[in-house]
């Protein structure tokens, strides 16, 4: 694979994309009028459609390239990444999906501020999802950048600047009709690509996994399909696999997709759709990483990028030509896209919907205003991570997923199900929880080797753990616990009633 | 109505219960999965038959419990749940 070299079948499908996304952007803007339509695609979006949007959402370009390489690389020890981003959809759909939907409007804020006061959860609630968004959308907007480099032969800033800018055509015309059918056509264009290269793979090993586990084994010895040295310390292992797991509950692109349905129950069975879509495409995963590293080899995926990137791309140009390779780099684009819309989306619904009608306008504002500052604030947002995306150039910043789940975790997973399910919760506990859960994850990331050791080269680090949330976890929950039984509200408590009907029954019908 | 509303808060509790339970079988399963990969390593290497290790097998029946867990739960809710709340729903509408 020579990259950097412009692949025509990548280009044209890359092209043929972006008309396509155009194209249903402009049908979607013809259809979006108010904030229903801007923020929940009117609700009305089916269980099947949802369920794969949700999957395009969640499966980001680190998924797809990043697992796979790392499979490819170390063997079953990526295995542990691709089951740790299942795993968090059970929780999703037992304790979040319905309630939130039934409680909620647009951002999972709403949630949180049913019954407490509006304007101090909205502002904690706010920075959770935006510190969320904020980490999440450089890492795609910097893996953006690269990938397209060495997939396209752009330049990394031509790359993410086109990005930013295409994703913002979404969005802002669009909304969340546009990005929910983006997400759609994504979805199903990556579960294809990926099948279709699990099954050429697994021809040539007559259709049998073990037979190219096996070879795997034969040609790299047995410690690929036994965990290595990636999972050394335990605490650090399950810290990072319970940011995983309650990272999911509480990422805000996600949640915000609850309410692009009708009910609860096309929610709830969404879910169901989402985590079979997303369980099959991890089990692809497998058999692409040991696919890689048998037939491309562990030294060629090396030479062309040390994290395994292109494991993938370069496996799609073994088994099935330049054409097939020029179809998985058009799919790969299509991923980072389509996440980024979603997560601009959501960044821009914390920041009209929660900051500015429910804080500045005291939810004041007329409709027509409310669309004018969401699309304000998509605006800003797309140009916030065009210039982070370009100051961050060249910079490691795989672990930025991970803080992101790790915040969402820690920041917002807490307090949405203490609101949802603990009626002596108040406003003082929700926004100490959350603000809790941000600051403390922030800083002992920062303590953390990822950064004190690998990034600023320094002896040792202030806190031995890479991954927080085995702490900042149950100490969210705690600090929200205490805080509450601390400042008791009378009409918190007293609100708990409504929201226990709502939680099953939804909102009554306008009059 | 009260009866409608009694029925409700029973189910309401037994999803609750239920949610709580297929959280907690998710999280053990997961927990338990990476405790063997940071404490026993050995095990896991353990090769069954050629090209299928007990860790990779493991793997995929955590996969697998995740998709038994959430098809547990839609069966259980479509079963038992929107039953009850379709009927207070409409005990609310004709109550008006």
């Amino acid at each position: 694979m020579q990259t950097g070299e412009p692949n025509i079948v990548a280009m044209i499908g890359f092209g043929v994309f972006i008309a396509l996304s155009l194209l249903i952007t402009y049908w979607a803007a013809r259809r979006t009028h108010n904030t229903k339509d801007f923020y929940a695609a009117g609700r009305s979006v089916t269980a099947f459609q949802n369920g794969l949007a949700l999957a395009g959402d969640y499966m980001s370009a680190a998924s797809f390239l990043g697992i796979a390489g790392l499979v490819a690389l170390s063997g079953f020890d990526g295995l542990i990444y691709s089951i740790g981003f299942l795993v968090g959809w059970p929780v999703v759909m037992c304790l979040i999906a319905e309630p939130l939907r039934n409680l909620g409007r647009y951002t999972f804020s709403d949630v949180v501020a049913f019954r407490l006061r509006q304007e101090p959860v909205r502002v904690a609630a706010a920075a959770g999802s935006l510190a969320v968004v904020a980490f999440y959308l450089i890492a795609q907007m910097v893996g953006a950048g690269n990938l397209i480099r060495l997939l396209f032969g752009l330049s990394y800033e031509a790359a993410v600047v086109i990005v930013g800018l295409v994703m913002l055509a979404y969005v802002l015309f669009g909304g969340m009709i546009a990005t929910t059918w983006v997400q759609i056509v994504k979805a199903v264009l990556l579960l294809l690509g990926a099948f279709m290269l699990a099954m050429m793979v697994l021809a040539r090993f007559s259709f049998n996994p073990l037979a190219l586990f096996d070879e795997a084994s034969r040609q790299y010895g047995a410690g690929v399909l036994a965990p290595g040295r990636l999972v050394s310390d335990p605490v650090d292992a399950i810290s990072l696999g319970l940011a995983l797991m309650f990272g999911t509950a509480g990422l805000p692109h996600i949640l915000m997709r609850f309410y692009t349905v009708p009910d609860a129950r096309t929610a709830r069975v969404s879910v169901a759709y989402a985590t079979a879509a997303i369980g099959a495409f991890y089990l692809l995963t497998f058999i692409l990483g040991f696919g890689a590293m048998v037939l491309v080899g562990q030294p060629a995926i090396r030479a062309v990028d040390a994290g395994g990137n292109m494991a993938a791309p370069l496996l799609a140009e073994v088994v099935g030509g330049q054409a097939f390779l020029g179809f998985i780099s058009a799919v790969a684009f299509a991923t980072i896209l389509a996440v980024v819309a979603g997560l601009t989306l959501a960044g821009a619904a914390a920041l009209s919907h929660d900051i500015y009608v429910h804080v500045f306008r005291h939810s004041r504002a007329t409709e027509k205003e409310q669309l004018l500052v969401a699309r304000g604030a998509t605006i800003l947002l797309a140009v916030f991570s065009i210039v982070l995306g370009i100051a961050f150039k060249g910079q490691n910043v795989a672990y930025m997923v991970g803080l992101a789940f790790a915040i969402a975790a820690s920041a917002n997973f807490p307090a949405l199900l203490l609101s949802m399910f603990w009626r002596s919760f108040t406003t003082r506990g929700a926004q100490a929880s959350i603000l809790f859960g941000t600051i403390a994850t922030l800083v002992l990331i920062w303590m953390s080797p990822t950064i004190q050791m690998d990034l600023l080269g320094n002896k040792s680090a202030y806190f031995p753990y890479r991954n927080p949330g085995l702490f900042t976890i149950p100490l969210s929950f705690i600090v929200g616990i205490v805080v509450s039984l601390l400042t008791p509200e009378t009409a918190a408590d007293e609100g708990f009633t409504r929201l226990e009907h709502q939680i099953h029954l939804g909102e009554e019908e306008p009059a | 109505m009260s009866d409608t509303q009694t029925r409700l808060t029973r189910v309401a509790a037994a999803r609750w219960r239920l949610s709580i339970l297929l959280t907690a079988i998710m999280t053990l399963v997961y927990v338990g999965f990476i405790l063997l990969i940071a404490f026993n390593k050995p095990l896991l290497a353990m090769v069954l038959m050629p090209g299928l290790s007990l860790g990779i097998l493991l793997g995929v029946l955590v996969i697998i419990t995740a998709w038994a867990l959430i098809l547990i739960y839609v069966k259980w809710t479509n079963d038992h749940y929107d039953i009850a709340v379709a009927n207070s729903q409409q005990a609310r509408r004709e109550g008006r």
